[in-house]
């Protein structure tokens, strides 16, 4: 119960982009569709799986005064692996994402995983986290993603549902970004405080 | 304290050196066969290797390269990778099809930061038939490659008059590099594929005697 309970953590309680409000970078910037965000969600969960079970192991080494460059190197290696495979195993992904994979490392979603659950949890709690906050990064990027490429472009994953001349182009643009992001946040939190 | 951070750095390094040396060759093949995946859809039919063959022009600007392609010997045209740098967001790069004499065959955008729903509707917008969007099948030599709002005779996209003129300067620039390339090839290697072609009918007719 209790582990079910870090991952809903990390969905619900503590989503980090409509809670607690970190990567808003990569948040505005690759939700330009629902298939993009899902990607970066994606992307930013197998990091922090990675990087919250590693720095769990290793927390003990590490003494306090060189914390946080060892979790920077830590978390830069697997976004460099991440974007070697993902540039040799799904080109046309890496096109669309490219310029927001080595983004991930200064993603403070990551640190911020590994500062406050990593380095003080076990490794099998830690991946769970990792887990929990990924899925909710995720499906907040999806969910962001769905209603501007809704509203912009009159699809949804490349499917049409209404002509796209009557989608509003802000949308698809950084206003509307900011604008739906807004939104999703005032909506998540009323029913979340009800 | 420092013993560990080199341990670190030095095994994360480690880790990465075997990675990149794993991946390093399916991410040139995956560049290689995108490139020629381009070539091959935008330039004339061809039974040779443009990208060994191909011819890089530097400029101040960056880099032309001209994929020449040939059948059984013979040119047929080429595809020309170019760039604008006046991009609404940056750089465009596209490769275009060129036949022998120039005209269009075919585009496709390689990389672009143009505004989705915008800029980048390039991709479709100059290839499809409607008023005067298209450019497949003209030649720049007879069309004004330019934006009709600068008095040229194609169709800027809507509300992207600033995109168009970058990839029209970029189809201007292709052009331009082909046909002088071309010019250039005729005081030097004309006398040469003509010399091989007399060859080539000689060594036919004593086949067929």
């Amino acid at each position: 119960m209790n582990k079910l309970k870090i991952i809903l953590n990390g969905i619900i309680t503590e989503n980090p982009t409509f809670v607690l409000l970190l990567g808003m970078c990569p948040t505005l910037g690759t939700t330009s569709s629902a298939i993009n965000g899902m990607s970066m969600g994606l992307a930013t969960m197998f990091v922090l799986m990675c990087s919250n079970v590693v720095i769990s192991l290793i927390k003990d080494f590490i003494p306090d005064k060189v914390r946080i460059p060892s979790f920077v190197v830590i978390i830069a290696a697997f976004v460099t692996v991440l974007q070697l495979c993902m540039q040799a195993y799904l080109p046309d992904l890496y096109k669309s994402l490219g310029l927001f994979i080595p983004l991930i490392v200064v993603n403070c979603i990551i640190l911020g995983r590994a500062e406050a659950f990593a380095s003080k949890n076990n490794p099998f709690d830690s991946l769970l986290d990792g887990v929990g906050i990924g899925l909710g990064f995720t499906l907040a990027l999806t969910l962001l993603g769905g209603v501007r490429e809704l509203l912009g472009t009159g699809k949804l994953f490349n499917h049409t549902i209404y002509p796209e001349e009557f989608g509003a182009l802000a949308f698809i643009l950084a206003p509307g970004a900011f604008i739906a992001l807004g939104f999703l946040i005032a909506i998540v939190n009323y029913f979340k405080n009800r | 304290m420092v013993i560990v951070l080199t341990i670190i750095t030095a095994s994360v390094g480690a880790i990465l050196g075997y990675v990149y040396k794993i991946t390093a060759a399916p991410i040139a093949q995956a560049g290689a066969k995108a490139q020629e995946e381009a070539i091959r859809q935008v330039a004339p039919h061809f039974d040779n290797n443009p990208i060994a063959e191909s011819d890089t022009i530097k400029t101040d600007n960056g880099n032309i390269v001209i994929y020449p392609a040939s059948l059984q010997g013979n040119p047929t045209g080429a595809a020309v990778k170019a760039h604008s740098r006046n991009g609404f967001n940056g750089e465009i790069e596209i490769i275009v099809g060129l036949e022998q004499d120039g005209t269009i065959r075919d585009y496709r955008v390689l990389s672009h930061a143009e505004t989705p729903g915008l800029g980048a509707k390039m991709e479709q917008w100059f290839r499809t038939d409607k008023n005067k969007q298209s450019i497949i099948g003209k030649n720049p030599g007879h069309t004004d490659m330019t934006v009709t709002k600068d008095g040229g005779d194609i169709d800027a996209i809507t509300a992207s008059t600033i995109t168009s003129r970058a990839f029209l300067e970029a189809v201007r620039t292709a052009y331009t590099a082909y046909t002088q390339g071309n010019i250039d090839g005729i005081s030097g290697t004309t006398a040469t594929t003509s010399q091989q072609h007399n060859q080539h009918t000689a060594t036919n007719e004593e086949v067929s005697k």
